[in-house]
Order: structure tokens, then C-alpha cells, then sequence
């Protein structure tokens, strides 16, 4: 049975990149014009809570147009990863507010 | 607390001028009169952010504006908070009301203007208004507050100001 489990789940690996067998959620914060992590890796098929905590309007938008979350004060977010790569974004009321998010397959 | 950054700015534009520079040395600004300062300081960002609302012709200098609208109204919004909760009542003072009447020439100045004339000379004023105001906070009213929360709403004001001057140097030298 094991065994078999561990093939299946090659299988699943393998046959479909698109659907992790683990998805994993990964909380980014800012707050006073920070973000936190500033460098943080997730995979493919992970969930994204952002989380503002300031009481202006922040957004998380991608450099390279990946994504584009908006965030009003004091409320959070999710969003799923869908691309890997390396992206940088910031926010675009405030763009000293800068950070980068590692996805891998 | 944006209205302090604006009290900020209105204390740095008269600490430029040599007369206030010796009365301001001399006088301290008691935390009641800091979050005065500040709190006009917002307001005459925000009333200016409205003048360009209506006014402006580029959608980087009515982007920018709608920016400033939205900053400086949360940071007086968290301002009159932190009075309320401190219990304390803003007081008015000479740097205020010196603020308030450059602002108001200011308004008065920038409504004769249209189209690019206004979106260079609007933007042009942020830049050194948020000048004068970031450097009122650096040298006077961070160091002047005694409570560590007007300390702390002054920094982040600072924090959130130097920015608003960046992005003003942006679009002014775009709009070159």
C-alpha cells in the first residue's frame, strides 16, 4: 500500500505541476510601511495571505504583472501562486514598499 | 497624524524663515500644540489634493493627488484617534496659523492657474511642502514629542511623507 501511495503520488507530481500534492500557506504582512518577510519562497499552488495591518491602503503588485492584490487598511487577503519565478513587487501607493516572492514549481 | 506631518511641514516652512527659527529654538512644542501642527499639516495637503482633484489635467498629478487624499486623511483619521484616547485637545498655535495663511495663498495662487500651468506648479508645491515638512519632523516635532505614541504616529508620518516626496519628484520631472 505505501508503495503504492508513493507512486501515485510521483504520478500526480509528474503527470500535473499544477496540482501540488501539499499546498502550503504562507502569511506576508506589512505593516508601518514594511514588508515581512521581505524575501519569502512558496511553490506553485500555494496559498498567500497577505495581511495589512496599517492604516493606509497598501497593494501587492507584481513587477512583472503576475499579480496585482489590493489591500484596504487593516484588512487581509489571499491569493493562490500560479507562476513560478522569481517575483519582485511593491506596493504602488507606496513604492519604497518593496519585497520579493521566490515560486517554485 | 498626517495632520501632525502637515503641522511638521507648516513648523519646517517657518523654521526657514530666520524670525520663527529663534522663537521655535527657544520654544519647545508641547505635544498639544505638535498634534495641532500636524493635523493642519494634513489638512492643507488634503485641500490641496481636492484643488487638484478638480483642476488637474494629467493622470499622473491626479493619481498622485488621489495618493495624497488617501494617505493624509488616514493619518489624521489615526491622529484625532490618539488625541481622543491621550486625552489630549490639540492647541493652536503661531506655527499653525502661519501654516494655514501660506496655504490658503497657496490655494488662492495655484486656482489662478489651468491645465499644465496648474499640474507643474501643484506638483511643484508637494514636492516642497512635503520638503518642509519632512525635515519639521526630523529636527522639531519627532524630537519635541514627549508621548511615545505621537513619537511613534510622527515617525511613521515621516516614514509615509518621504515617500509622498519621492513620488512628487517623480511625476514633477516627468512632467518636464
Amino acid at each position: 500500500m505505501p508503495a503504492r501511495l508513493a507512486s501515485i503520488a510521483l504520478a500526480v507530481i509528474f503527470l500535473s505541476i499544477s496540482v501540488p500534492a501539499r499546498a502550503a500557506t504562507i502569511e506576508i504582512t506589512m505593516e508601518n510601511l514594511v514588508i515581512a518577510p521581505a524575501e519569502v519562497s512558496a511553490k506553485v499552488g500555494d496559498t498567500i495571505i497577505w495581511i495589512n495591518k496599517d492604516v493606509f491602503a497598501h497593494t501587492a503588485t507584481a513587477k512583472n504583472g503576475d499579480f496585482d492584490v489590493t489591500l484596504p487598511p487593516k484588512k487581509s487577503a489571499t491569493s493562490v501562486v500560479k507562476k513560478a519565478g522569481t517575483v519582485e513587487y511593491y506596493c504602488r501607493y507606496h513604492p519604497n514598499m518593496k519585497a520579493t516572492l521566490k515560486i517554485e514549481p | 497624524m498626517f495632520i501632525r506631518w502637515s503641522a511638521a511641514v507648516a513648523a519646517a516652512i517657518l523654521l526657514s524663515s530666520p524670525a520663527l527659527q529663534g522663537a521655535s529654538a527657544a520654544d519647545k512644542p508641547t505635544d498639544p500644540q505638535i498634534a495641532h501642527i500636524a493635523y493642519t499639516a494634513g489638512v492643507i495637503d488634503i485641500n490641496a489634493a481636492k484643488q487638484a482633484q478638480k483642476k488637474a489635467k494629467n493622470k499622473d498629478v491626479k493619481a498622485f493627488a488621489e495618493d495624497m487624499l488617501r494617505d493624509h486623511e488616514a493619518v489624521n483619521k489615526q491622529a484625532l484617534a490618539l488625541v481622543k484616547k491621550l486625552n489630549v485637545t490639540p492647541e493652536d498655535n503661531d506655527t499653525s496659523k502661519a501654516l494655514s495663511k501660506q496655504a490658503g495663498d497657496k490655494l488662492a495662487e495655484l486656482d489662478k492657474l489651468s491645465g499644465a500651468a496648474f499640474d507643474k506648479a501643484y506638483v511643484a508645491n508637494e514636492v516642497a511642502y512635503h520638503k518642509a515638512v519632512n525635515s519639521a519632523l526630523e529636527t522639531q516635532l519627532i524630537p519635541s514629542a514627549s508621548n511615545a505614541e505621537l513619537k511613534s504616529l510622527l515617525q511613521t508620518g515621516l516614514k509615509i511623507f518621504q515617500g509622498h516626496q519621492q513620488h512628487a519628484e517623480h511625476v514633477a520631472a516627468e512632467l518636464k
